[in-house]
């Protein structure tokens, strides 16, 4: 049968084990992850299986470290999100957050632009660190990136964003994430964006002040424009920003950049069927959901 | 009537954008609308005329990020 070891097809005795598998490609491995999920030696393989051998603590090479980061990804998920190119609009709370998340997913080509540089008050709630004081927050950003998945590709601009370079920067994005900290620059690119580039997908992070109230954040779509947030906590005197919930909100920017890009998790909809089945069944043999 | 982010609001003839915001006190100028899934941009609010039925979602951003 064929499976794949570290992203190389092989050709293996129908009935091997994981241990058969390690055993021909590398004999070291202490950490087996098959199919998205870590394994122990003893599981049987399949056909088509994608199977990762990993040794702990030792550097891979460059030419098969790709596979190895995206090892727990869901299999031929990589292979898709590779080929997109997303454009984030700011790099402080939101933008830096949601870009990092989108690299460590794989995301092929982030286009980032932000004006600004680092600075003091940033590090609050902003992807970087002490050291990066001072410097454009596009080329820390890059170097944050890279260090956590070397193969994105990150193209910089370090400008004032404006209605007029929106299309310029961000016309090969398939999707634009806004991550401004004002709402007038907000309305400005919502705005040049359903002018200019009408049918590109707008991720907004809007109202994510403040801390707890978990629950409100929440993602709405209006047309190609999908808000994430609570849509009422705004940052101003008195109401300040933090890293934990303005990193949901991002992160809640990035998720649903990856649900535009892939379509809904067909996984996650059938555990929702199931559950909905379960309940309705009152199939105990099952077991219940909490 | 007409949905206003898929709430009712009563209807009536001459109803623009900028009426209707009013009408709701969506007073804050950072402010998006679609009429039936299309944008309306903020310069035509005045002439932008909103029909018996029409579906109408509004996005007001606030600061933080």
């Amino acid at each position: 049968m064929k499976i794949l070891v570290n992203e190389k097809p092989q050709e293996i005795a129908t009935g091997s084990m994981v241990s058969d598998a390690a055993r021909l490609y590398k004999n070291n491995a202490d950490l087996f992850i098959r199919n998205g999920f870590p394994c122990g030696q003893d599981v049987k393989l399949e056909d088509g299986d994608r199977l990762v051998l990993i040794k702990k603590g030792e550097m891979p090479k460059r030419e098969e470290l790709e596979h190895l980061l995206m090892a727990r990804h869901t299999p031929g998920v990589h292979e898709r999100l590779k080929s997109a190119t997303v454009g984030i609009a700011g790099c402080g709370g939101l933008g830096s957050t949601a870009a990092v998340a989108l690299a460590r997913a794989g995301i092929g080509k982030l286009i980032i632009a932000d004006f600004d540089v680092v600075e003091p008050s940033n590090l609050n709630r902003q992807q970087y660190f002490v050291e990066h004081i001072g410097q454009p927050k596009v080329e820390a950003l890059k170097e944050i990136i890279l260090k956590a998945n070397p193969f994105a590709e990150v193209e910089c601009h370090q400008v004032r964003i404006t209605p007029a370079n929106v299309s310029q920067l961000f016309n090969a994005a398939d999707v634009i994430v806004e991550a401004f900290d004002l709402a007038d620059q907000k309305l400005m690119l919502a705005e040049a964006v359903q002018k200019q580039m009408p049918d590109k997908p707008l991720v907004i992070g809007n109202g994510m002040a403040g801390w707890g109230d978990n629950n409100l954040l929440k993602t709405r779509q209006v047309g190609r424009i999908y808000i994430c947030g609570d849509e009422i906590s705004e940052a101003g005197p008195g109401m300040g920003l933090m890293a934990p919930r303005v990193g949901m909100a991002a992160c809640m920017e990035a998720n649903q950049v990856l649900e535009i890009l892939l379509g809904p998790d067909p996984r996650i909809r059938s555990f929702i069927e199931q559950d909905k089945q379960s309940t309705l069944n009152m199939n105990k043999a099952k077991g219940e959901r909490c | 009537m007409l949905k206003v982010n898929g709430q009712d609001h009563p209807w009536h003839p001459g109803l623009t954008v900028a009426q209707l915001l009013k009408e709701k006190n969506y007073i804050f100028h950072a402010i998006i609308v679609r009429v039936n899934d299309k944008y309306a941009p903020g310069e035509d609010y005045d002439k932008t005329a909103i029909n018996d039925g029409d579906d109408v979602q509004a996005i007001h951003l606030i600061t933080g990020g």
